[in-house]
């Protein structure tokens, strides 16, 4: 269970107001899809939820309790860059959450216990098409194929949110719509909450169940950073069948 | 048509003439000026032939000093590489503790960071009185002079190099669970492992004088002290081999650390598309 709720939330910098008067009610299980123009705030709501950052003002729950002032294991996320690490092969990078877990010293799992993470993590790597690239290192891979590592590393420590930002922006089509049968597939799977920016509309209707809009409602022509970003739109896709299996209304 | 120069490459065998032209160059013009000194004046002692120069190297080399009774060439060496080891050891184990701290940690930051930038300021050889007046004349003030030499910058290379560590995979590691001290294992040693080979390569020329400067200032032995040693009798033929033997040794202590780098760090070879 991961209901979202957000509460007149703001965020600014300085005297420049990026978001403003965000309120939401996500219900647990609900694919989320940010769109709308470059630098309204997607992006930023993104990191607050992530808390990469702290809002201004308002606050963000998870199933009523007040959001962790960092990063944790219960929120996943997929960047467009910079996403697997490349000092280590495609099967240390997805164990590498298991081992955080489980060798609170070094971080680093040897002989029977590693045996066992190995195990474990074969099928999130079977499940995102890795097997047969077990033992490359990020460099040798392809963009999509990157994305699909990024992706079975952030599911290997199950959170219960998942949090991605604009994970296929850098991909051809045909790439990007074999990644969206994956991430529906694993979506389905997990149960988890999703957040996804994207720039792409048609992305957003194709694989959310909800679409949200950001956008500026005010603007002060003399003085644009004075008003930020809201949400204009929120829009359940009430008549996906899929929506009704997985998310808990 | 003939291309722009700076579109023609040597071959393979080009590159190899090429480069050695400017070493057979030297050797040629030094076996001219020799043998026209050595008309003029046979004790001629600036430019002494190669059969003289043979002569002091197996002296050195192979022949034990008849006052101390040890082979000078290699207790000098010795000497030299124990103390330049030392420093560069300490120094490295420095510039990780305190670049991954500074980088990594803002409080470590705040505290050290202008503290360090002033201190790399100071010119190590200006120090090197106190050195002496502190530690003394023997093994340490040598040591900490190489250490205060190059400690500063491997600090300050090292903490930039852990900032420029993408925030997202650092962010990343968050949400994998990992705590500060698993970040520090899994994600920056590795990323700044290799950056620190090369500061390391970058350094030791450095290391190397601050080490003979030492030496020829107040030495018992080492490679600095011999060829400081042997200026007052203008003894060319034990200083220009002393020259090329730490400049070999220069240049092997650099290729070992270049092959560490290629074997430790596998990552930086394969993919590099």
């Amino acid at each position: 269970m991961s209901r979202v709720t957000v509460d007149n939330l703001w965020m600014e910098y300085g005297d420049q107001v990026v978001l403003e008067r965000v309120n939401l009610d996500i219900p647990s299980g609900e694919f989320c899809a940010l769109v709308g123009p470059s630098g309204c705030g997607k992006t930023t709501f993104l990191r607050l939820l992530l808390s990469m950052e702290a809002p201004t003002r308002g606050t963000i729950r998870v199933d009523g309790e007040k959001l962790s002032p960092e990063p944790g294991p219960d929120r996943g996320v997929v960047f467009q860059r910079y996403s697997a690490y490349p000092h280590l092969t495609v099967e240390e990078n997805v164990i590498l959450g298991l081992e955080f877990a489980r060798a609170p010293l070094w971080g680093k799992l040897w002989g029977k216990a590693k045996r066992q993470a190995q195990d474990e993590v074969a099928a999130v790597i079977h499940a995102v098409g890795l097997d047969h690239a077990k033992s490359k290192y990020p460099a040798e891979l392809s963009g999509g194929m990157q994305q699909r590592l990024s992706i079975a590393q952030a599911l290997v420590r199950k959170p219960r949110i998942l949090l991605m930002d604009e994970p296929f922006g850098a991909l051809d089509p045909g790439t990007k719509a074999q990644m969206h049968d994956l991430v529906r597939d694993l979506w389905r799977a997990e149960k988890m909450t999703v957040f996804m920016v994207t720039h792409d509309i048609k992305e957003g209707f194709g694989l959310g169940t909800r679409v949200l809009a950001f956008d500026k409602v005010r603007v002060d022509p003399d003085e644009p950073q004075a008003y930020g970003a809201t949400i204009t739109l929120n829009l359940p896709l009430e008549d996906k069948a899929e929506r009704a299996q997985v998310v808990q209304l | 048509m003939g291309r722009r120069i700076i579109n023609r490459r040597p071959g393979k065998g080009g590159a190899l003439f090429w480069g050695a032209l400017p070493f057979l160059a030297v050797l040629v013009l030094y076996v001219t000026f020799s043998a026209l000194r050595l008309a003029e004046n046979p004790n001629d002692k600036l430019l002494p032939a190669f059969s003289t120069i043979a002569d002091t190297v197996h002296r050195l080399a192979f022949v034990p000093d008849s006052r101390s009774g040890q082979v000078l060439l290699w207790a000098d060496t010795a000497s030299s590489l124990t103390r330049l080891g030392l420093g560069l050891l300490v120094s490295t184990v420095i510039g990780l503790v305190l670049g991954i701290g500074t980088g990594l940690i803002p409080y470590v930051r705040a505290g050290l960071s202008p503290f360090i930038a002033v201190l790399s300021l100071i010119p190590p050889m200006a120090v090197l009185p106190i050195l002496f007046i502190v530690f003394g004349l023997d093994e340490l003030s040598k040591v900490v002079l190489i250490v205060i030499g190059i400690a500063p910058f491997l600090v300050r290379d090292m903490a930039m190099r852990v900032e420029a560590i993408p925030s997202e995979l650092v962010i990343k590691a968050q949400t994998l669970g990992a705590n500060t001290w698993q970040i520090v294992t899994r994600l920056v040693l590795p990323s700044v492992w290799p950056k620190l080979m090369d500061s390391l390569r970058l350094s030791l020329g450095p290391a190397w004088l601050f080490l003979i400067s030492a030496e020829a200032i107040a030495a018992q032995d080492g490679l600095g002290y011999r060829i400081f040693l042997v200026r007052r009798y203008l003894a060319m033929d034990v200083i220009l081999p002393y020259v090329v033997w730490i400049t070999l040794l220069a240049f092997c202590m650099d290729w070992a650390l270049r092959y560490a780098n290629r074997r430790l760090c596998p990552w930086l070879e394969r993919g590099a598309s």
